[in-house]
């Protein structure tokens, strides 16, 4: 909680105190935190000074800003008709064997969080997906395995 | 790959003199600027196609102590990535355009409305915004750029959408009107342009408003930046003249098989084999056979396949991007979905797609905003001429 308290003000003093500046505070929660916690919602509201109904409903508009945790990279694969003309089916169920996940799901170390999003604007390029910001183009089984190795790998160095 | 239609270079045309045209353009009168934006036919390429010069100049006649530009980059209509490709390769372009704006209405601030799924384009814009400052500065102009991220939301490309989300508020359109050149953002007179018109404005105030106005056809002037998706063995984007038949841009796009496109995204219109002659891409005029306007989505499908999985996955996207604030929109959608999943599985008849029809409809004339009223575009237009995909 102490924390929460610490990111949320930081960003208040970063973004300023008025209504213009709640959505980048929610993003950079999520950006720190993947969500928004119930504790960071009342927090925001109190730094603003408006009702944490008024945050709890801005926060549940956008599907980018999640109230329910995440894990640390956020899988979203473009689900739109042309990605899945190209083979985004197989793409899913590749992630979901090798994530050993459904759909919606994130895996039990809390790393990964396979989701579906609409168009990403990489049509002519589909399948497509972001993990978290960066975005992934022409994507087959094969491929995508190997971009998940590459950030579980990245992970055991960092531990 | 066949070539009936000319490939143009106006926009990503690699140029870099934005301090001449900026410098140029400020020495001009106000006036005589506007009139020229007025007289090269710009019209709003995010699909709308609002007169461009015309906006500005009601924006600059507007009195008030605090205006705003803003460029709209929430690029969010399904097979449209024409915007991503601007914002990262000319986006000095757009900047310039905002600059010449931002000086003609008094607006002394500016903001780029980037969608979150861009969000890896950000470093390199801030790169290029810093640059601009350091311009705008030895130009005299009091005028500073910032970007804006949304979070993931279709409605927030809709500019009063965008500027109630700016404001930290949910995503839900305004009544109109009053319209944004009175009062927008904050409400405060605010001109809200496309990322590709803005880019189109640099090439005007470089080459003239006759150069220009010499692309197109009537009501449809200059190039236009298509994003072609689908079956296509050349699946990109394309800057062409507007006006152009779409049974042309099929022989040169298509793989031989078309079936139908989708001209506009989700939100436009479903054109079957049969029509493709009789279709012209631009905006609504005095032209013969149809005319679409569009944002520039183009997705070609071919004879594999099923119309009913493309609506459905239309209707699948509405549902879920519907902001939920008016009934027809949010019930509607639902309803829709419901409808052809109940006539393809034979728990309905087939004549109740023509309630659905009429469902459609009465979204088209109630709902609030451009979303719900659009949603009728792709669902009749597809049932209406692949009806028995709905049904078998």
């Amino acid at each position: 909680m102490a924390e929460v308290k610490q990111l949320v003000k930081g960003l208040a003093d970063q973004h300023g105190r008025t209504m213009e500046s709640l959505l980048p505070i929610l993003q950079g929660i999520v950006h720190q935190e993947q969500h928004i916690s119930e504790d960071a919602m009342v927090e925001v509201a109190r730094e603003l000074n408006i009702s944490a109904a008024q945050v709890y409903g801005t926060a549940t508009f956008y599907s980018f800003l999640h109230t329910k945790p995440l894990g640390k990279y956020v899988i979203r694969v473009c689900k739109t008709i042309t990605c899945m003309m190209h083979g985004k089916n197989q793409v899913i169920k590749e992630l979901e064997s090798v994530l050993k996940i459904n759909l919606g799901e994130t895996t039990h170390d809390g790393k990964f969080t396979l989701l579906e999003t609409n168009c990403l604007g990489q049509c002519h390029k589909g399948p497509a997906m972001l993990i978290n910001d960066e975005p992934y183009t022409e994507l087959t089984p094969e491929k995508v395995r190997e971009i998940i190795m590459k950030y579980k790998h990245q992970e055991i160095s960092a531990n | 790959m066949k070539k009936n239609l000319q490939r143009l270079d106006l926009i990503f045309k690699n140029e870099h003199d934005s301090e001449a045209i900026l410098k140029k353009t400020f020495g001009r009168t106000d006036d005589d600027v506007i009139n020229d934006l007025i007289s090269s036919g710009l019209k709003g390429r995010g699909g709308a196609g609002f007169p461009t010069g015309l906006k500005w100049k009601l924006a600059a006649e507007t009195q008030s102590d605090e205006k705003f530009v803003i460029c709209n980059a929430d690029e969010g209509e399904p097979g449209t990535f024409k915007d991503r490709e601007i914002l990262s390769s000319v986006p000095h372009k757009v900047l310039s355009g905002m600059a010449v704006c931002a000086k003609i209405i008094g607006a002394k601030k500016g903001y780029i409305y980037l969608r979150s799924e861009y969000n890896f384009l950000k470093p390199q814009l801030l790169r290029v915004i810093d640059e601009f400052h350091d311009l705008f500065d030895s130009l005299n102009l009091d005028f500073r750029v910032e970007i804006f991220m949304g979070s993931g939301a279709y409605i927030c490309g809709e500019e009063s959408a965008l500027f109630e989300s700016m404001e930290g508020k949910r995503g839900e359109p305004r009544n109109k009107p009053p319209f944004p050149t009175d009062s927008g953002y904050k409400n405060k007179p605010t001109v809200i342009n496309n990322v590709e018109t803005l880019a189109h404005t640099y090439s005007i105030l470089k080459y003239g408003a006759d150069k220009f106005k010499d692309l197109g056809i009537q009501d449809s002037r200059g190039s236009k930046v298509f994003s072609v998706s689908g079956d296509t063995p050349a699946p990109g984007i394309y800057e062409l003249e507007f006006g152009m038949s779409l049974q042309k841009f099929v022989d040169d796009f298509g793989d031989g098989d078309s079936k139908a496109v989708q001209v506009g995204g989700a939100s436009g219109f479903c054109v079957p084999r049969k029509r493709f002659n009789k279709t012209v891409i631009g905006y609504q005029g005095k032209l013969r056979g149809t005319s679409l306007p569009t944002g520039g989505s183009m997705m070609i499908f071919n004879s594999s396949r099923s119309m009913y999985n493309v609506l459905h996955n239309y209707l699948d996207f509405f549902v879920e991007e519907s902001c939920g604030q008016c009934t027809p929109c949010r019930v509607g959608t639902q309803q829709l979905l419901l409808g052809i999943q109940a006539v393809k599985k034979g728990e309905q008849p087939s004549s109740y797609l023509n309630k659905l029809l009429d469902l459609a409809e009465a979204m088209r004339v109630t709902a609030k905003c451009g979303l719900g009223q659009s949603v009728a575009n792709s669902f009749s237009s597809i049932v209406e001429n692949f009806k028995e995909e709905m049904i078998y």
